[in-house]
């Protein structure tokens, strides 16, 4: 009796952990950087139509494996899966931009200035070539600004993220030096500095550290009040990374799969460190002897993400999809089928 | 009725037999997963895993070295600093303050160490080690990072201390008291029946106690990567940025893509699960010859 109730109790922690597959419910996983909206968007999803989404923020790799094994609807990542990585997936997969976000370049120096920074500046500085705060060069860049004289401490994350993928995806495409010895990824072979795990971790060594760089997002950055940098964009104008200059980096042309790089973009008043955050699934629904109730479900579900539930991206410091990547986003939804059949109607 | 008091006694040893065999199979399990699941990182990483320093996902270049040293250099300077304070606990409670207040106060405490999460070992580090390293790091004119090699050793010595200070004390308590009294009768001073009948005695009990300790500090984790930088280079410069092998694997699991870069972290495992290995068999002759020394 004691065995079978036993066996029973696992049964029921395993369902409520997600591992069973209930037709009103939605499994997904990955991206850390979206949670606070996917959880968000998820929870007034279920309110309004019944249908239950649980997500598990357990980092895009992770997400990855996931889809890859077939164990979730869906997948988060906040950089896009390039052709090679395409092809170790079991089915053709479709990237789905729900979200736009931005990398800030932070500091900790006496008064908190205004520093401007260039794209080799960056990338110098955090290649570990210009190792003064009073180097000619930042002071070429900052007339008048008085730079301290104090030794540069990069600091960077030390854990894999999305964040860093975005930073380094920026740097190998401004810096030849650095997509030659560094390139980018979830984590890198950093050529200077030290690592904290998390933002929390990079912003709390920046906090501690006179005379640190480091970087982090921005919603995180404008949560704590993080001073940050003006970088300039392909333009030639210093931007400060905000929700508008995020959307206006926005503005290019999007391929139909909008695996697309939002870094240093040509856009004159957008901020040139940023990326798209994306949910993946798969083009054709049926696999594994999955319900088309349950297909069906997915499709609704990023259909309303990239639409109605845009407004929620705002408050919580997210930048929303521009209009193009939208009317892509419905190409794409619209391209999804459940034994060749579109899901969508038109 | 007797018959039946011996089966349940062959029954109850039979099950104990069991939960012992359970730790030996799940211990070769682990060894047997860690192998099977770290095969794309053996037959990608070669012989060059343990002999090189470069770490790079992004070249998909994976190479121990940075992190074996680190992660003996810690712990190692950590079982240094713990040894000291650990023997200097456990003598003056295991034969000076024997009992009183003092003695239960300073016990418990000791053994609450012991009890203390190790994210909160590594939120101290942070606010009271790392300023402490920053400054003397000031005076010697170096990067003033604060954390390092230095800090995350230090840290470890204090999250490692309770074992090898609870055992040696225990050890020193089992010292025979006549034999105490027999070189106390024969003139010897309290301090020379410490070094001359109780640390010999108690001798193999105090290093078992150590290696445990040491065991410990090999596998630290989230306390480590608070505090060590987690710099993925090749450095014996203790005030630098360093990295361990468990600190880089709490680091990198969760976003490591790719079949290879997620199997040379298991692979990452694998080489600490054998290197602790290693490590316990020699303590244990160590041990082993500590206690046959002392034998007549």
């Amino acid at each position: 009796m004691k065995i079978k109730r036993g066996i029973a109790l696992v049964a029921g922690l395993l369902a409520a952990s997600g591992l069973s597959f209930a037709q009103d419910e939605l499994v997904g996983a990955g991206a850390t950087f979206p949670y606070p909206l996917y959880s968000k968007m998820f929870s007034v999803y279920g309110q309004e139509y019944g249908v239950k989404v649980n997500y598990q923020s357990i980092g895009s790799g992770g997400g990855i494996q996931q889809l890859k094994s077939r164990t979730v609807d869906f997948g988060a990542s906040d950089a896009f899966q390039n052709d090679e990585a395409l092809k170790t997936f079991p089915a053709a997969v479709l990237h789905i931009p729900v979200v736009a976000g931005a990398v800030v370049v932070t500091y900790n120096l006496p008064g908190s200035p205004r520093v401007r920074l260039t794209p080799e500046l960056i990338a110098d500085i955090f290649l570990g070539k210009i190792t003064r705060w009073d180097d000619a060069r930042l002071a070429a860049a900052n007339p008048g600004a008085g730079l301290p004289k104090l030794p540069i401490s990069v600091v960077h994350r030390s854990d894999g993220s999305g964040t860093t993928s975005v930073f380094t995806d920026y740097l190998s495409k401004v810096s030849e030096e650095w997509k030659q010895e560094v390139g980018k990824g979830t984590s890198v072979s950093w050529p200077a500095g030290v690592g904290g795990k998390g933002n929390e971790g990079v912003a709390g060594l920046v906090k501690q550290l006179p005379g640190s760089i480091g970087y982090v997002e921005l919603i995180y950055a404008l949560q704590n009040k993080m001073p940050q940098g003006l970088v300039r964009n392909k333009s030639g104008a210093y931007s400060e990374a905000s929700l508008a200059s995020t959307t206006a980096a926005c503005a290019v042309a999007i391929p139909d799969d909008t695996r697309v790089s939002l870094a240093d973009t040509e856009a004159p008043d957008g901020y040139p460190i940023a990326s798209f955050t994306w949910l993946l699934v798969y083009r054709e629904q049926s696999y594994d002897h999955r319900a088309q109730a349950r297909a069906d479900a997915l499709v609704k579900m990023l259909w309303w993400m990239t639409h109605q539930g845009q407004k929620y991206a705002e408050p919580l410091q997210y930048a929303a999809l521009p209009d193009p990547a939208v009317r892509k986003a419905e190409r794409l939804i619209r391209s999804i089928t459940f034994n060749g059949r579109a899901l969508m109607k038109e | 009725m007797r018959s039946v008091r011996k089966d349940s006694g062959a029954a109850f040893r039979a099950a104990l037999t069991l939960a012992g065999l359970a730790v030996c199979v799940l211990l070769f399990a682990i060894f047997l997963s860690l192998l099977l699941f770290s095969r794309p990182a053996l037959l990608a990483n070669g012989l060059r895993f343990l002999t090189g320093t470069e770490w790079n996902p992004v070249t998909e270049r994976f190479q121990a070295l940075a992190f074996v040293a680190g992660t003996l250099l810690t712990s190692f300077i950590a079982l240094a600093i713990a040894a000291v304070l650990s023997l200097a606990l456990a003598i003056l409670l295991g034969h000076y303050l024997r009992t009183g207040l003092l003695a239960s106060v300073l016990r418990t405490a000791v053994e609450l160490l012991a009890g203390i999460p190790s994210v909160v070992y590594g939120f101290l580090g942070l606010f009271f080690l790392v300023p402490a390293v920053r400054a003397l790091q000031i005076t010697l004119r170096l990067p003033p990072y604060g954390v390092g090699v230095l800090t995350a050793s230090v840290l470890l010595a204090f999250m490692i201390l309770p074992y090898s200070a609870s055992i040696g004390r225990e050890m020193i308590r089992l010292v025979p008291e006549d034999l105490r009294e027999a070189a106390l009768s024969l003139g010897a001073t309290p301090s020379e029946v410490v070094r001359k009948v109780s640390l010999p005695y108690a001798r193999s009990g105090i290093l078992g106690g150590l290696l445990l300790s040491l065991g410990r500090a090999l596998g630290e984790t989230m306390a480590v990567t608070m505090v060590i930088g987690n710099a993925h280079r090749f450095s014996l410069n203790l005030l630098a940025p360093g990295n361990t092998m468990a600190s880089l694997i709490a680091n990198e699991f969760t976003e490591a893509t790719g079949e290879v870069y997620l199997a040379s972290l298991i692979e990452i495992a694998l080489l600490l699960l054998l290197i602790s290995t290693a490590i316990n068999l020699l303590g244990k002759l160590i041990v082993k010859r500590a206690g046959a020394a002392i034998q007549p």
